[in-house]
C-alpha cells in the first residue's frame, strides 16, 4: 500500500508492507543506506533514527505506525542545531573507528544534547546506554557529546 | 552506481600488467611509467600513487579497513616518503588484487611491521622519478634538488615545480629498484608521528555509503540464508512451494556454507527483489536436516569432558623441558589450580555480509572481507572457476575482530549470484544468523601447577590444557605455543594438552589464543607471586632478570625481556603502583597484567571497586606499550589501545559466552550475547608508548590480552577471591 513519510524535510510516498520496519523502508526503498541494521530487535542502536524529534529504534517501528511524525535521519541531521554541533565533534574528535554504530550514537546524542543542554557524564552514560559501540569508542562519545554542549551552549 | 569505491581496475591494474604474470610485491612496486593516455587520466607513478591536475594526489589503500585505521595510516607511510602534505592527500581503498598489491590481509596485526618499509618505498621511488624529470627538464644533477609540499626546487636557480607538472614525464621514466631508494631519515618526518583524522571519519559522520551492507547496485536482488543450526549437518529435504508463492521471491537455491565437503549443501539461499521479503519468505521454508549423531555435541558434555581429562594424563605434549616433577617435589611450595572460559563469538555490529554478480563466467563480489585473497582462493574451488575470474572490490567493513578473516560469506553469495547470473544480489545475515553461524573462539580448561623454591622464585610450571581438536591437532584458534610467556625462562616446564571432538566451526578473534593465555597464565602467576609474598610487577620483573633477547622459536615474535621490563615499569610509574594499592580486601582493588603478543608489549594497571552485591565497577585503566621506534599515527593508535582495553572488559566481565545445545548455538543477539554499552566504561583509559629502537608493530591486537588478568587480580586484590573461570561472576554478599 501507499504511505506518506516525511523524511529529511521532504514529504515522500512510499509503497510498502505497513508491518515493513522503517529502517528497511529507509534503507531499502527511500535509498537512505546511513540508517544501520545491528540487531533487529531494538537491542544495539544502530538504527535510531528520530521521530518528531524523539529517538527511536527504527528496526521496531512499522512503517504503517509513523503517520504524519516527521523523521530525521543521519543524512539530514546536522539541519538541526545539537545535530550540526554533534556531527562537528564527531569528526573533529574522530570519534568512530569501524564506524558502523556512529550514525545511531549520532542521532542519540543529537536527541540527548536537545533535552540537555549541559549533561552530566552520568546523563550521557544513561542516555547513551542504547547504542552499542562494538569497538568501544565511548571515551570519545562522552568527550565528543561534552564538546558539542559547550560549542552549543557557546552558539546560543 | 552507489557501491563503495575502489581504484579503477584500469589505472592501476595497467601499470603493474607492465612485468609479466607474476609478480611480487616488491616488483609490482617497481613497476611505473607507461601510465595512461596523457588527458585523459592523471598520470599513474606506480601501483599506489596518482597525480591530479590541481597537485593533489590519489593514495591506495590496499588492505582491509575493519576500524583499525589501516586505510589511514598505510597512504601516511606513502604520504611521507612521496613528500606531499597530507592535505593534497585522496585516499582510495584498492581492489583486493595481491598480484599488484602483496598481501592484503588485516590480520594478526601485521599490516604495519608488514608494511613500515615497502609502503615508505613506494612513496620514495615516485618521489626520486618525479625529481629525475625535474633533474632533466632543468638540465641539472637530481642531486642538487629538493622536495616538499608536492614540489620539486633547485635552490640554484631558483626554479620550482608542481609535482603535477612533472607527472607525465616522470611517469615514463624507468622506475628505480625499491632497494636503491633513499627513505628519509627519522628527523625528517612530518606525516608519521602525527595524528590523522581517520580518512573516512566525515564520511561516516554523515552517513555516506560505505559499508559491504550499503552496497547498492542496478538491478540488484537480495537474499536471505537459512543455514542448518547444528554445525556440519546437511540438507535431508526441503519444501519450498510456499516460499516460492511470496511475491517478490525469485529464487530458492542451495549452498553449501562450506562447513560441508563440496557436492553437499547445508543452506538454502531464498533471493527476493528486497531483503525484507526475503526474510518474510523465509518464514515459509520446510527443511528436515540431516544431523546425525551432530547433536549429542553441548557445552554440558565438553565440561564434563574436560573435567575428567584434566583427572587423567595429556594426550599430547606441547613443551617438555628440564624435570618438572622432580622440581615439584622438590620444590619449597607448590600450588595448583583450574582455569576455565567458554566459546566467544565475533558479534561484528555489521551482520556477515557479501554481494555478488556473475556474469559471461566471472565473478564480481563486493566483500567486507579481512581477507579477501584467502576467500578469492576459496571461491574458485567451490564454483570451479579460474582465482583470476573474480574480481573483489573491498568494502570499509562494520567491525571485524577476525570474524571477517573466514570467507563464508563470499563463498555463499558467490553460489547464489550463480543461480541467478547477470543480476547483482546482496546477501545479508540476520543477527540471529550471525550469531549463530560464527567462528567460535573455542573455550579451553587448563590445570596448572607451580613450584616455588624458598626464594619465592618459579622453578616449575606445570599445564594441562584442554582443548579442541582431532587427531592430535588443535582446532583453529586452540593452539598453544611452547613460548607461552614464562615458559622459556622457567628451567622445568611441562605443557600438555588434550583436544575434545567438536563440530563447532572455531577462528580467530581479535588477539587470538593470547585473549584467554593471558587470562590464564597472568592470573596464575598471581596467585603464585601471592604465594611468594611478592606483588605481580615484581614477580615478574625478577623472573625477567637481565636484559636480553630470549632464543627464537619457530615463528613466535622474538622476546626481548628489556623491552618487557621498560613496559611494566613505565605503567607502575604512570599509575602510581605501590602508592595506589588500596590496603586489605576493602571492596576496591588495583590489578596487573603484563602480556606480549603479536610483536607488541603491553603492562596495564586496573583499578575496580567491587559491591557487596558482586557488582563490578571499572574506575581506571593505565596501559604501557611498546610497538617499536615509531608510533605512525598516534591519534589512531590511542584509540586501537583503549578499544582493545574496553573490549577485553567485554570478554571478562558482561557475560559473554556462547552456548551449545543439541548440536546447535543457543544464543541469538545482543540480550543472550551482550555486548560493552557505555556505562560500564571507566572514566579513562591512560596511554603511554615506550618507544624502542626496534621497527614498529602492529597495534590492533597486542593491547587487549593483559588487561582481563589485570582486572581478575584486581578483584583478588578487593576481595580475596581468585577469579578463575570466564565470564566473571561474583556472587551476592548481600543476601
Amino acid at each position: 500500500m501507499s504511505i506518506e513519510l516525511t523524511v529529511n524535510r521532504v514529504k515522500q510516498s512510499v509503497s510498502a508492507d505497513p508491518d515493513k520496519p522503517l529502517l528497511w523502508v529507509l534503507r531499502e526503498d527511500l535509498r537512505l543506506p546511513g540508517t544501520k541494521f545491528g540487531c533487529g530487535a531494538g537491542l544495539c542502536g544502530a538504527c535510531t533514527v528520530l521521530l518528531d524529534g524523539q529517538a527511536i529504534r527504527s528496526c521496531q517501528m512499522p512503517v504503517g505506525s509513523v503517520g504524519s511524525a516527521e523523521i530525521t535521519t543521519i543524512e539530514d541531521v546536522a539541519s538541526r542545531p545539537a545535530g550540526q554541533h554533534i556531527v562537528a565533534a564527531w569528526e573533529d574528535l574522530d570519534v568512530p573507528q569501524c564506524g558502523y554504530c556512529q550514525a545511531g550514537q549520532i542521532m542519540s546524542a543529537t536527541w540527548l544534547l536537545e533535552q540537555m543542554p549541559d549533561p552530566k557524564d552520568e546523563d550521557i552514560d544513561a542516555m547513551m546506554s542504547g547504542n552499542i559501540c562494538r569497538c568501544s569508542t565511548y571515551l570519545r562519545i562522552r568527550k565528543a557529546i561534552r564538546q558539542a554542549a559547550t560549542a552549543k551552549g557557546a552558539a546560543a | 552506481m552507489n557501491a563503495p569505491s575502489a581504484m579503477s581496475r584500469r589505472s592501476f591494474l595497467s601499470v603493474s600488467l607492465v612485468g609479466g604474470a607474476v609478480l611480487t610485491f616488491g616488483a609490482s612496486l617497481a613497476l611505473a611509467g607507461e601510465g595512461e593516455k596523457e588527458g585523459v587520466e592523471p598520470p599513474v607513478l606506480n601501483a599506489f600513487i596518482r597525480i591530479n591536475a590541481d597537485n593533489s594526489v590519489v593514495i591506495g589503500a590496499k588492505n582491509p579497513e575493519i576500524g583499525q585505521g589501516v586505510k589511514t595510516m598505510l597512504p601516511m607511510l606513502i604520504a611521507e616518503e612521496l613528500d606531499v602534505d597530507w592535505e593534497q592527500v585522496h585516499i582510495e581503498q584498492t581492489l583486493a588484487d595481491e598480484k599488484i598489491y602483496g598481501r592484503q590481509s588485516a590480520g594478526g596485526s601485521r599490516s604495519t611491521p608488514v608494511n613500515w618499509l615497502p609502503m615508505r618505498q613506494a612513496g620514495a621511488a615516485a618521489r626520486a622519478m618525479l625529481a629525475m624529470a625535474a633533474a632533466s627538464e632543468w638540465a641539472v644533477e637530481p642531486a642538487s634538488l629538493a622536495t616538499g609540499s608536492g614540489m620539486v626546487r633547485h635552490a640554484a636557480s631558483g626554479r620550482s615545480a608542481t609535482y603535477a607538472s612533472l607527472a607525465a614525464v616522470a611517469a615514463k621514466i624507468t622506475p628505480p629498484a625499491l632497494d636503491t631508494v633513499v627513505l628519509k631519515p627519522d628527523d625528517a618526518f612530518k606525516i608519521i608521528g602525527t595524528s590523522r583524522r581517520g580518512g573516512d571519519t566525515p564520511a561516516i559522520v554523515r552517513g555516506k555509503p560505505l559499508f559491504g551492507i550499503d552496497t547498492e547496485l542496478p538491478g540488484m536482488v537480495h537474499a536471505a540464508l537459512e543455514a542448518c543450526p547444528v554445525f556440519q549437518g546437511t540438507i535431508a529435504s526441503f519444501d519450498d512451494k510456499a516460499v516460492k508463492a511470496v511475491k517478490g521471491v525469485i529464487a530458492v537455491v542451495p549452498v553449501n556454507t562450506g562447513l560441508v565437503p563440496k557436492g553437499k549443501f547445508d543452506a538454502l539461499a531464498i533471493v527476493a527483489d528486497s531483503w525484507w521479503t526475503a526474510q518474510q519468505a523465509r518464514k515459509q521454508l520446510t527443511v528436515e536436516w540431516d544431523t546425525g549423531t551432530l547433536r549429542a555435541y553441548s557445552t554440558e558434555a565438553y565440561g564434563k569432558q574436560a573435567s575428567a581429562a584434566l583427572e587423567g594424563t595429556p594426550q599430547g605434549d606441547v613443551l617438555k623441558k628440564g624435570d618438572v616433577e622432580t622440581a615439584l617435589s622438590g620444590a619449597a611450595r607448590t600450588l595448583t589450580a583450574r582455569y576455565d572460559y567458554p566459546f566467544l563469538a565475533h558479534a561484528t555490529l555489521e551482520p556477515q555480509n557479501c554481494t555478488g554478480l556473475f556474469e559471461d563466467g566471472a565473478l564480481t563480489l563486493w566483500a567486507p572481507s579481512q581477507a579477501p585473497g584467502s576467500g578469492r582462493r576459496q571461491v574458485a574451488e567451490m564454483l570451479d572457476i579460474a582465482p583470476d575470474a573474480i574480481t573483489i572490490h573491498m568494502t570499509r567493513i562494520g567491525g571485524g575482530f577476525g570474524r571477517r578473516l573466514m570467507s563464508d560469506y563470499m563463498v555463499q553469495v558467490a553460489q547464489i549470484a550463480r543461480a541467478v547470473p547477470g543480476k547483482p544480489v546482496k546477501m545479508l545475515y540476520t543477527r540471529a544468523d550471525d550469531t549463530r553461524h560464527d567462528y567460535y573462539r573455542p573455550g579451553g580448561w587448563h590445570e596448572l601447577t607451580a613450584g616455588l623454591d624458598e626464594d619465592g622464585r618459579l622453578v616449575a610450571l606445570k599445564d594441562h590444557f584442554v582443548s579442541f581438536g582431532a587427531d592430535g591437532e588443535p582446532v583453529r584458534a586452540a593452539e598453544m605455543e611452547e613460548t607461552e610467556f614464562p615458559a622459556q625462562i622457567v628451567p622445568n616446564v611441562h605443557f600438555g594438552v588434550t583436544y575434545l571432538p567438536t563440530n563447532l566451526p572455531t577462528g580467530w578473534l581479535r588477539a587470538p589464543t593470547s585473549n584467554a593465555m593471558g587470562f590464564v597464565f597472568q592470573s596464575f602467576l598471581d596467585e603464585a607471586a601471592e604465594a611468594a609474598g611478592m606483588d605481580l610487577p615484581a614477580f615478574v620483573l625478577r623472573l625477567l632478570g637481565e636484559d636480553r633477547e630470549l632464543p627464537k622459536v619457530g615463528y613466535a615474535y622474538q622476546f626481548n625481556t628489556g623491552r618487557a621490563r621498560k613496559v611494566i615499569e613505565e605503567v607502575c610509574k604512570v599509575s602510581n603502583w605501590e602508592a595506589g594499592r588500596p590496603a586489605g580486601a576493602s571492596g576496591k582493588g588495583r590489578g596487573f597484567g603484563f602480556y606480549f603478543s603479536h610483536a607488541g608489549y603491553f603492562a596495564e594497571v586496573v583499578d575496580v571497586v567491587v559491591s557487596q552485591a558482586g557488582d563490578i565497577k571499572v574506575e581506571k585503566i593505565w596501559v604501557a606499550g611498546d610497538v617499536g621506534s615509531h608510533v605512525i599515527n598516534p591519534l589512531n593508535a590511542l584509540h586501537q589501545v583503549q578499544g582493545a582495553a574496553i573490549e577485553g572488559l567485554a570478554q571478562a566481565m558482561i557475560g559473554q559466552k556462547v552456548d551449545q545445545a543439541e548440536g546447535a548455538i543457543v544464543q541469538e543477539n545482543f540480550d543472550g550475547f551482550p555486548l560493552l554499552r557505555i556505562d560500564v566504561v571507566p572514566q579513562d583509559v591512560a596511554v603511554t608508548f615506550v618507544t624502542s629502537q626496534f621497527p614498529p608493530t602492529g597495534l590492533g591486537e597486542p593491547a587487549l590480552p593483559p588487561v582481563i588478568p589485570a582486572l581478575a587480580n584486581a578483584i583478588h586484590a578487593a576481595t580475596g577471591k581468585r577469579i578463575r573461570s570466564l565470564p566473571m561472576a561474583l556472587p551476592d554478599q548481600t543476601a
